[in-house]
């Protein structure tokens, strides 16, 4: 890449996050409802709501409010959360840990289980097999996330109770870890005790997040193995006597790999839009159920906290796609 | 390809919608019950097939004592409202800013773009729960969150349709004919860009009705007496150990429809799209 696309491209990202700023202030402050009013519980005083409109800012010009908010959050100043009576990025933070895991596993999960598919795919192409994963594909990417988290608590957490259904970990474990990763922390640690409990409370809500995805994975890359099995290298490589597997796996992937890549980067950032409901479906103590409650409790400065903090989330998985398609590509790398 | 007919997927997947849309029309003739009537005496009946429960209420009673058919039936009003709506109105917007940004690019296409990639860095359903506690809850509010967010789903697909077909031959011919861009735009391009908009639009009334069952079930859509099927679905997981039935009924029937939906669109992309297969 050279130095010339790569400044165009942060200048990109600035643009892009300054226009999300742009957006979440508008939606917050000057759609319909006064936020004022969504803070103080019914019945407040108007010396009540004068002082707080000041608090806030609120009696200045619009221009200068936007000024004065972005700047605070640009010194990481994102104000005090009303329910919760903390520093939102505190508590933002604190959460953050824990949706990264979720999100993480998921990812795992759908990228183990999309390349298996797609290869067993390709190898029993135009077989049974192949119509069987080409239909679980289609059922798997038709349902929501949402559905399949119902599904799995009705089936496995209640019919046949094999998992626990909400919670990150069981209240009887008492965790004094460093970090809100739990769940590298104890794999660091070799805690077995814990990450057994933190792997059992992740399974059913990770699974529902990465079945969409895995099913994308799938398709993409069965798609693109096809295309690239019928190219003179991969021939040369079975006339060598390679068998089918080490045909598919070490020379028809790595040209297989790019078009999926790209297309897990858009998608990973649907899977971690995801997390808003199947954590609060799960009671999953991350940033999604932290951020329903704040609408719920009409906590203004929380919610536009974690929506900042998604937003930012998504820009930076996109970049890390960017730089990993150029990295992967030959054709890129010397822009 | 033309001469297969009409596939399988697309007519299972067509009779469930026109069902729904019976349902929805004839809710006063179909239900069992007043969907909104209490019976304490009544409450938690399981389905009919089971013991313990009364004639009439064919798929049992929720914890008030409700007729979950009735509900179930009444439900869908709301779902089809919201997946006609929201979907249409996600689409024209969508649509239009898709023709306007492929078809004349420069500028409007640089702005256009700008806005969807900002709109792409919000998580759909967080951005959806925002709008609906900013706006007020209700269905008004609820349509207008999935049409505001939803837009850049066929945004970006139109607009990279009407560039392939701004490019084609017939598109200059009708230039040198005289006729005006505008003119092009709608009675030329927009025609063959129409399949692909109806697909996306099948898919986008699906994911209109998951995000209402989402809206309803966090309580942020209508009332929470009316019955949507996601506060059936919100009701049921609080009964699950109880009475599965709450649960399981509408969860059914959200399957069949988002299926459903997303089956119709694959079928139409199937019949009439060999470029989007």
């Amino acid at each position: 890449m050279t130095l010339r696309s790569l400044l165009g491209r942060l200048l990109n990202i600035l643009v892009t996050l300054f226009g999300v700023a742009v957006v979440v202030f508008v939606v917050i402050r000057v759609a319909p409802g006064n936020p004022i009013a969504m803070m103080l519980p019914p019945g407040a005083s108007e010396a009540d709501i004068d002082r707080l409109r000041a608090l806030y800012g609120l009696d200045k010009s619009l221009v200068e409010q936007f000024v004065i908010w972005l700047g605070g959050i640009l010194r990481g100043d994102f104000g005090t959360s009303i329910s919760l009576r903390q520093d939102v990025l505190g508590v933002v933070l604190g959460r953050l840990p824990a949706t990264l895991e979720l999100a993480f596993a998921a990812l795992v999960i759908a990228v183990v289980l999309g390349f298996a598919l797609a290869i067993l795919g390709t190898r029993r192409r135009q077989s049974a097999t192949e119509g069987a994963i080409d239909l679980w594909n289609g059922i798997t990417l038709s349902i929501p996330d949402f559905l399949w988290g119902l599904l799995f608590i009705l089936v496995l957490g209640v019919a046949i109770p094999l998992f626990p259904v909400s919670g990150r970990i069981s209240p009887r474990i008492d965790i004094d870890y460093v970090t809100n990763f739990y769940l590298f922390e104890s794999i660091l640690r070799f805690d077995g005790a814990v990450l057994r409990d933190l792997l059992a409370h992740m399974a059913l809500p990770a699974i529902a997040l990465g079945l969409p995805l895995s099913a994308v994975i799938a398709q993409v890359l069965k798609q693109s193995l096809k295309e690239v099995m019928g190219l003179d290298y991969v021939m040369l490589a079975r006339a060598n006597g390679f068998g089918e597997f080490a045909v598919i796996w070490r020379e028809a992937m790595r040209n297989a790999m790019l078009p999926t890549l790209t297309l897990v980067g858009v998608q990973f950032t649907f899977l971690i839009g995801g997390t808003v409901i199947i954590e609060k479906l799960f009671s999953y103590e991350g940033l999604g159920n932290l951020a329903i409650d704040a609408v719920i409790n009409r906590d203004l400065p929380l919610i536009q906290g974690i929506v900042l903090l998604f937003s930012v989330l998504f820009i930076a998985i996109n970049i890390v796609v960017d730089l990993a398609y150029a990295a992967l590509n030959p054709r890129l790398r010397h822009g | 390809m033309a001469e297969r007919g009409i596939p399988f997927r697309l007519w299972l997947a067509g009779g469930w919608l026109m069902l729904l849309c019976a349902a929805a029309l004839l809710a006063p003739l179909i239900a069992p019950h007043d969907p909104l009537a209490q019976d304490l005496f009544l409450e938690r009946l399981p389905p009919v097939w089971l013991p313990g429960s009364e004639p009439g209420y064919y798929l049992g009673t929720d914890s008030l004592g409700r007729d979950v058919l009735s509900r179930l039936v009444y439900g869908t009003q709301i779902a089809l409202v919201v997946a006609i709506l929201a979907g249409g109105a996600a689409c024209l917007i969508g649509s239009a800013l898709g023709l306007i940004a492929g078809y004349f690019g420069g500028w409007p296409d640089r702005i256009i773009g700008r806005i969807v990639d900002i709109w792409m860095s919000f998580p759909p359903v967080l951005f959806a729960i925002l709008l609906v506690a900013v706006l007020g809850t209700g269905l008004h509010s609820v349509i207008i969150a999935i049409a505001v967010i939803d837009w850049t789903r066929f945004c970006r697909v139109v607009r990279a349709e009407t560039m392939t077909q701004a490019r084609m031959d017939y598109v200059d011919s009708a230039l040198v004919i005289g006729r005006s861009r505008g003119g092009i735009l709608l009675k030329e391009v927009l025609p063959n860009v129409l399949p692909t908009i109806g697909v996306l639009l099948s898919l986008e009334m699906g994911i209109a009705v998951i995000v209402e069952a989402i809206l309803s079930f966090v309580n942020l859509s209508i009332s929470s007496d009316d019955p949507t099927w996601g506060g059936m679905i919100a009701e049921g997981r609080t009964q699950i150990h109880f009475a599965w039935w709450v649960l399981v009924f509408p969860m059914i029937v959200l399957f069949f429809t988002v299926l459903s939906f997303s089956q119709f669109g694959e079928g139409l992309k199937d019949r009439f799209d060999p470029v989007l297969k």
